[in-house]
């Protein structure tokens, strides 16, 4: 009985969470982009993850950070999977302070694959001062952190432009379509051409907006490749073990009269 | 009940049972006498002992590697997402399994308010009940803190502050929830603490509320006391079991639904945010589950009397066995009040929907209709339904037909394809 009535009762209740979401987003829809990794078989494209982060050290690397990673991360299993050697070769660029040594003195050394990504700023003070005042968020969850994830990070990437005739935009400040209320303290970070890929694809603004999302959709989630692969078996082997328990319980039940 | 009378067939096992008859328990449990016309809505009782149980485990493993200090706490869940084994996993379990708990519970509570299972004799049932859930709120809050994310603070900042409103003593007993002079470290510690005892809480309750439904048996959705045992009942092993046990399996597959294919759906993005005590979100909400709860204490201009409000729409649940007067159990037999639950429904969902908006113009004044209704229902409509509503006559058993003969059965067939 009303057995309809009830289901559209539970999907309303886990509908009102997304339609909240919805309701918060009031700037013009993101521009949307088929990533190979959402579905139930996403995976990342492992050349677009390599380009990607290739976009990141070159261009994002020098106000944000990724406090979160590791450079070994770049050589694990579901990531950009550069080789052992790339990925110390990569971190290898990069200086780090360590210590204190024997004599209590502090030293800098190349960075190793244990360690975190090396830092921009030392602290939140120096970024927001080398940066007109606003602080570049750290990129590790960062597409978890927004609502319409990957989507949104492209979308703003590829969003500068000229303010309309009735804004008007402070020094400092730019005009980006996407962005909540229309003001963002960094300048459009991309032109073509700006980064050289080793593969030979074409650095336009749409691939590089493209790789660093899906880099950084890797970053914020990097066991995605193994969570779809276990989810898969688990939901296989979970609606096997229904469908036997179903019958096994027909089986029993049919002992029981039947109710009148 | 049947177990009385177990006797062990081993020499050694009738020994230990004579010290401690936990083999005589494990036989009552077996053999509980259970109504056979239970629907799938009954199912939900075994699966909210499995939720309890997975939050217990997978909270017990993320234990030992979460830091509960306001400097760690975010990079330590982030640990558990990346470097722990399967953490991703155990973490995602956790975290939407919070909201499958609240799902279940939900369908459990509106099942038991439709068939009267919060009845004569089975107050004490609903009552144990009633501070489950008040604590699994608790548990879900103080645990919702603990990401350390912007929402974690903010949630944390806002519900904590509602105490301020505590004539005279409030701005103290604020400070003393605190530990300090606002959300901080301290904070943090002791809402750790408490969400790692509240579930051990629970699991007691869930105890009683079990051993107090063994008591008069399990209501019905006829809502007539059976006679157990007899032809009415099965013994709950195997036909309980099983059918519980594929039940779950429906939920556990809606469930794996969630953690590996949209495990963040039900959460906030700006929970992974790290917590900073000078940007205010511009929207502050809690977790969909607490969503009534919020649009109620919103909806009063009053900061005390919102939270009076609040915490009364929870306290007109607890004593709920006597606002609901009427004699007949289940709402199959109840025509009028089958219109006004249905109506009850209605509300709380319009209610968790005004608690996701900001709180201004027209939504307002829904959540304000939507909360003055909720209570209307329960302090006036139950009880003038109770000594007005005319009732469809009950069977006699499980098994036999209607009292009145098969035109009743006609007619309560028709409405409830209405």
């Amino acid at each position: 009985m009303n057995f309809f009535f009830k289901t559209i009762c539970i999907l309303f209740i886990l509908s009102t969470f997304s339609n909240q979401k919805v309701a918060a987003e009031e700037n013009k829809e993101l521009l949307k982009v088929d990533w190979s990794f959402k579905g139930i078989f996403g995976k990342f494209d492992r050349a677009s993850l390599q380009r990607g982060y290739q976009v990141y050290t070159e261009v994002c690397a020098s106000c944000h950070s990724m406090k979160l990673l590791s450079y070994r991360n770049l050589a694990e299993k579901g990531g950009p999977e550069f080789s052992e050697e790339q990925a110390k070769a990569i971190a290898s660029n990069f200086e780090l302070t360590d210590g204190p040594n024997s004599d209590g003195e502090m030293f800098t050394r190349p960075a190793k694959l244990s360690d975190k990504f090396v830092k921009p700023y030392q602290n939140i003070e120096e970024a927001k001062a080398s940066n007109g005042g606003a602080y570049p968020p750290d990129m590790s969850v960062l597409v978890k952190a927004r609502s319409g994830g990957a989507n949104y990070i492209y979308s703003v990437l590829l969003g500068y432009d000229d303010p309309p005739n009735d804004v008007t935009i402070e020094d400092g400040v730019y005009y980006n379509t996407y962005m909540t209320g229309n003001k963002i303290m960094m300048p459009n970070p991309l032109s073509e051409g700006l980064v050289e890929y080793n593969d030979g694809t074409k650095a336009t603004e749409e691939q590089m907006a493209k790789d660093v999302a899906t880099f950084l959709a890797w970053a914020a989630e990097p066991h995605l490749e193994a969570r779809h692969k276990i989810g898969f078996k688990a939901i296989i082997y979970l609606i096997i073990l229904t469908i036997l328990a179903y019958f096994s319980m027909k089986r029993l039940w049919s002992r029981v009269e039947p109710e009148v | 009940m049947s177990d009385h009378s177990y006797v062990p067939s081993s020499k050694l096992g009738k020994w230990f049972n004579d010290r401690l008859p936990l083999l005589s328990l494990s036989a009552h449990l077996r053999e509980y006498p259970t109504p056979k016309n239970l629907n799938y809505w009954w199912t939900f009782g075994g699966i909210l002992t499995f939720c309890l149980i997975a939050q217990i485990v997978t909270g017990i493993v993320l234990a030992m590697h979460y830091v509960a200090q306001a400097d760690l706490a975010f990079a330590s869940v982030e640990h558990i997402m990346r470097d722990v084994y399967y953490g991703w996993l155990i973490r995602y379990i956790h975290a939407n399994g919070s909201s499958m708990f609240f799902l279940a519970v939900y369908i459990h509570i509106f099942r038991s308010l439709y068939y009267g299972s919060h009845k004569s004799p089975r107050e004490v049932i609903w009552i144990i009940g009633m501070i489950i859930y008040f604590l699994m709120m608790m548990t879900a809050f103080t645990g919702y803190v603990l990401p350390w994310g912007q929402m974690s603070f903010w949630a944390a900042t806002v519900i904590t502050s509602l105490f301020s409103a505590v004539p005279l003593i409030g701005e103290s007993l604020t400070n003393w929830l605190w530990g300090g002079f606002a959300v901080d470290s301290p904070t943090l510690t002791r809402f750790y603490a408490l969400h790692y005892l509240f579930p051990f809480l629970i699991l007691g309750l869930v105890i009683l509320h079990i051993w107090a439904l063994h008591i008069p048996g399990n209501n019905n959705p006829v809502g007539i006391d059976v006679k157990q045992p007899s032809k009415d009942t099965v013994p709950f092993h195997p036909y309980i079991v099983i059918k519980d046990l594929f039940a779950l399996l429906v939920f556990l597959t809606l469930f794996a639904f969630f953690v590996f294919y949209s495990p963040n759906l039900l959460g906030h993005p700006d929970n992974y945010i790290e917590a900073n005590p000078l940007v205010t979100p511009t929207h502050i909400v809690p977790e969909w589950y607490l969503l009534p709860f919020y649009a109620i204490l919103r909806s009063i201009p009053d900061k005390l009397l919102g939270v009076v409000a609040m915490f009364a729409s929870i306290f007109v649940l607890v004593i709920l066995p006597w606002l609901d007067t009427s004699k007949i159990r289940s709402a199959v037999f109840r025509p009028l009040y089958r219109q006004f639950y249905w109506i009850l429904v209605a509300d709380v969902l319009v209610l968790g929907y005004m608690g996701a908006l900001p709180p201004e113009g027209l939504y307002l004044l829904i959540t304000r209709v939507a909360t003055a209704y909720y209570f209307i229902h329960f302090l006036i409509i139950l009880p003038i339904l109770g000594s007005k509503e005319k009732t469809m006559p009950l069977p006699l058993s499980i098994s036999e037909p209607v009292l009145n003969g098969p035109s009743d059965i006609a007619k309560d067939n028709k409405t409830n394809t209405e």
